[in-house]
């Protein structure tokens, strides 16, 4: 099976009508051929339209996607499955969206960096212009603000890493006259040469208009890289900041590593591209699983995903993004516990549907598959 | 390529055999070739070919609307004519060209949800299932083996002298007559794999399973085809005769109950027309995918294999009996359109799961390797291919029969 978009926010008298006619296009539905009128009327999948597309620096572009209905929205951080055809494929990748969700024109942004080696990057930045559609799929991640926004933020971030932030200044941007809450927020942000900033510009007109904005952009070619200890330096009271950190792999383990050895965890968010998926595989037991429909058991490791389980057992089991973010590998839960090898969480109620790419048997489970 | 004598199963293999003249390792040559054919087609797949399905997909969609538009003047009977035959092209084109081809995993390669066999479903009564379980799986995999593949002569028909006669085939040619009309049906039923039911081999469960299927299938085609558009119909010509009664003054008091009797008289007519256009069309869809159908396997060219000529089987010998037990039909490239490319049946039970668009293009390069390893390329046109079905049909109806003269190995035509 194939990935698809998110269900869309359809009006509902919309579903009722197309529901009472189906049985006129059997065994297709009516969005088969009024898809062939607007792509973006599919009640089936989200897709948007490519509304126009502007070059950043540093290689990236930013992307502004109509969506064919209402947007449902994100929290400023979060990133979103957006799938496109290169050369006649479908390929799906996760990118942060950089709009804030309140936008007047209801469109979305997201701002992908030219990855050479890459198959989606490449057209995005290259290839796509206004008009083509695209699907859109679901929204995720935890690297979000909270609800209140804390008074005191330190962000930190890297060359496309600052995709996820952007988002978060721009929503505190358009809300904060609104809530006239106070906000003091340090940005320091590392990139070859201040000409390598992505959103540079838009970044050195709010530092100088804003008071709640305090920005720094370490030019690496010329005075190096930031390490923990210049923090002292360049933000002393980063010690009593919600610090949100968005970059590199290597950057992000500096960070971590000083933040915990300062006792300051719980006051930091950090966002990994590379989700690490069974990082901590050798916690839990495993299991045996039971996949009813194939009528096969296949017994998988303490670590090792119910979806390769499956695999290795010869099911052709359904599968997407296999990092629990499309949602095409889901199957029933029988019986038993699983381990979400993300968080390390066990849990699992009978009839629930799951994620077999990111679950692990937690001793024998049956699963309708 | 010198031919070489040793068999590879000497005293198995009869001498007619395809695989007779063939060695070992001519064969695993062979499959190293059509393996090559298969992955540079696969690797040089692209927008060109997603352009081709969803062009002849949109081709469908159009068909199937002007013909239910057609058809709301179903009482005329141009309309009628003309709207049968949209309905008719539009359904052979669901079912062959796109259904059967994106059943087979043909498009899976895009990774399009819309375009995919786990998806996909189809006009027919057969459901995807059940298709890709007896069709996709039995057929393909044991095409042409006695025994095996259950499609020689969907177990209702002897279509080989070696299948055992039996006075019930004396009726063949009048099942053969109703399997042409009602193929979808016979193909529904034939799926349920009957023999295994009567054996016991099949659970109950499943049988019941697949007949629920069957019964969903029947029942959106018949609402579809016999209640629903004709219900349009009915409805827009009623309401035309009023506004026509309207126009001319005949809704005053007097007329208006003769007015009112028209209205209902014309709609029941229109009902009545359209029901009969879309009959029509599902018939002519079955005449023709029966006939292309039958053409790919039962011709005099095409060789049935005994269940010990392929046993412990190579890759190679397997592509041998691919090609040897299916027949190509020539024509021209709406012609192989029309067929859903199964003209082309030789190159798709080579490669089953190939895009239809590249049949014709692979084509010279299978025939080159026919050539070359001294091996039937199986073809001819339609109404020769046909014939040969039916009288086939006909002579086997009763006992005897002798197995036809098989073509040989391929020699290119000269210019």
């Amino acid at each position: 099976m194939a990935e698809r978009g998110a269900q869309p926010n359809v009006p509902r008298y919309r579903r009722r009508a197309l529901k009472a006619v189906e049985s006129f296009f059997s065994p297709l539905l009516p969005d088969d051929y009024l898809e062939l009128i607007n792509p973006l009327w599919s009640t089936q999948e989200l897709r948007g339209r490519i509304e126009r597309i502007h070059p950043e620096a540093d290689g990236a572009v930013t992307v502004v996607i109509k969506p064919g209905y209402k947007w449902g929205g994100h929290k400023a951080g979060q990133y979103l499955r957006i799938g496109v055809v290169v050369d006649g494929i479908h390929h799906w990748r996760a990118y942060s969206l950089t709009s804030d969700a309140d936008r007047p024109d209801g469109c979305i942004t997201i701002t992908p960096k030219l990855v050479d080696a890459g198959k989606v990057s490449p057209w995005l930045t290259g290839h796509a212009k206004p008009g083509d559609i695209v699907r859109l799929g679901g929204v995720e991640g935890t690297f979000v603000l909270p609800d209140r926004v804390p008074p005191k933020l330190l962000f930190m971030t890297a060359g496309s890493g600052i995709t996820p932030i952007m988002s978060m200044i721009r929503s505190i941007d358009r809300s904060i006259d609104r809530s006239r809450a106070y906000c003091d927020i340090v940005h320091i942000h590392s990139a070859r040469d201040a000409d390598r900033v992505i959103f540079g510009e838009e970044l050195d007109r709010l530092a100088s208009d804003r008071a709640w904005l305090d920005l720094h952009v370490q030019e690496t070619a010329k005075a190096g890289r930031i390490e923990p200890p210049h923090l002292d330096e360049l933000c002393p009271d980063w010690r009593d900041r919600q610090t949100y950190a968005s970059g590199p792999g290597e950057m992000l383990d500096a960070i971590s590593a000083h933040w915990e050895a300062e006792g300051l965890n719980d006051q930091l968010s950090i966002e990994r591209f590379q989700p690490l998926i069974g990082g901590k595989g050798g916690d839990g037991t495993g299991g045996t699983i039971t996949f009813r429909k194939s009528k096969v058991t296949a017994s998988a490791q303490a670590g090792t995903p119910i979806l390769v389980a499956g695999e290795e057992a010869g099911i052709e089991m359904p599968f997407g993004c296999r990092m629990g973010i499309c949602h095409t590998c889901v199957g029933q839960l029988c019986s038993g516990r699983l381990r979400d090898l993300r968080t390390g969480e066990i849990h699992g109620a009978e009839g629930e549907m799951v994620r077999t790419c990111v679950n692990a048997p937690e001793g024998p489970v049956e699963m309708k598959l | 390529m010198s031919p070489v004598t040793e068999t590879t199963k000497p005293g198995v293999v009869g001498p007619q055999s395809p695989l007779a003249h063939l060695s070992d390792q001519q064969l695993e040559e062979l499959a190293d070739e059509f393996d090559a054919i298969h992955d540079e087609v696969y690797a040089d797949l692209g927008e060109r070919d997603r352009k081709y399905i969803q062009s002849m997909i949109e081709m469908h969609r159009r068909l199937a609307v002007m013909s239910r538009v057609l058809l709301l003047a179903s009482p005329n009977r141009l309309a009628w004519i003309a709207g049968t035959a949209t309905n008719s092209a539009a359904k052979i084109l669901e079912n062959m060209e796109i259904g059967h081809n994106v059943l087979h995993g043909q498009w899976d390669w895009m990774n399009d949800p819309q375009i995919h066999s786990t998806t996909w479903d189809w006009d027919t009564a057969s459901t995807a299932e059940s298709w890709k379980h007896s069709h996709n799986y039995v057929h393909h995999t044991y095409t042409n083996i006695m025994g095996k593949d259950k499609d020689l002569g969907y177990e209702i028909m002897r279509i080989d002298p070696d299948q055992k006669w039996h006075p019930v085939y004396l009726g063949q040619p009048i099942y053969n007559l109703l399997l042409m009309a009602f193929f979808e049906w016979g193909v529904a039923m034939h799926d349920l794999d009957l023999e295994a039911i009567r054996k016991g081999e099949k659970p109950m469960d499943d049988v019941k399973q697949e007949l629920k299927g069957i019964a969903g299938k029947a029942k959106s085609q018949v609402v579809k085809d016999y209640i629903a558009w004709p219900a349009v119909s009915a409805a827009a010509n009623a309401a035309g005769s009023l506004a026509v009664s309207a126009v001319t003054g005949k809704l005053k008091k007097k007329q208006r109950s003769k007015a009112i009797a028209d209205a209902a008289g014309a709609g029941r007519r229109a009902f009545k027309s359209t029901a009969t256009a879309n009959f029509t069309a599902n018939i002519v869809r079955n005449f023709w995918s029966n006939a292309i159908i039958f053409c790919g396997h039962f011709p005099d060219q095409t060789y049935v294999f005994s269940q010990e000529e392929v046993e412990d089987e190579s890759r190679g010998a397997w592509y041998v009996r691919q090609l040897a037990g299916a027949a190509n039909i020539d024509g021209s490239p709406m012609f192989h359109i029309a067929s859903g490319n199964l003209s082309f049946q030789v190159e798709h039970h080579l490669f089953p799961d190939m895009p239809s668009s590249r049949y014709a293009e692979i084509a010279p390069r299978v025939k080159d390797v026919c050539e070359r390893y001294g091996l039937p390329y199986n073809t001819g046109p339609f109404l020769q291919q046909w014939s040969m079905v039916q009288r086939t049909i006909l002579r086997l109806a009763f006992p005897g029969g002798e197995h036809k003269p098989k073509p040989g190995p391929y020699v290119p035509e000269r210019a």
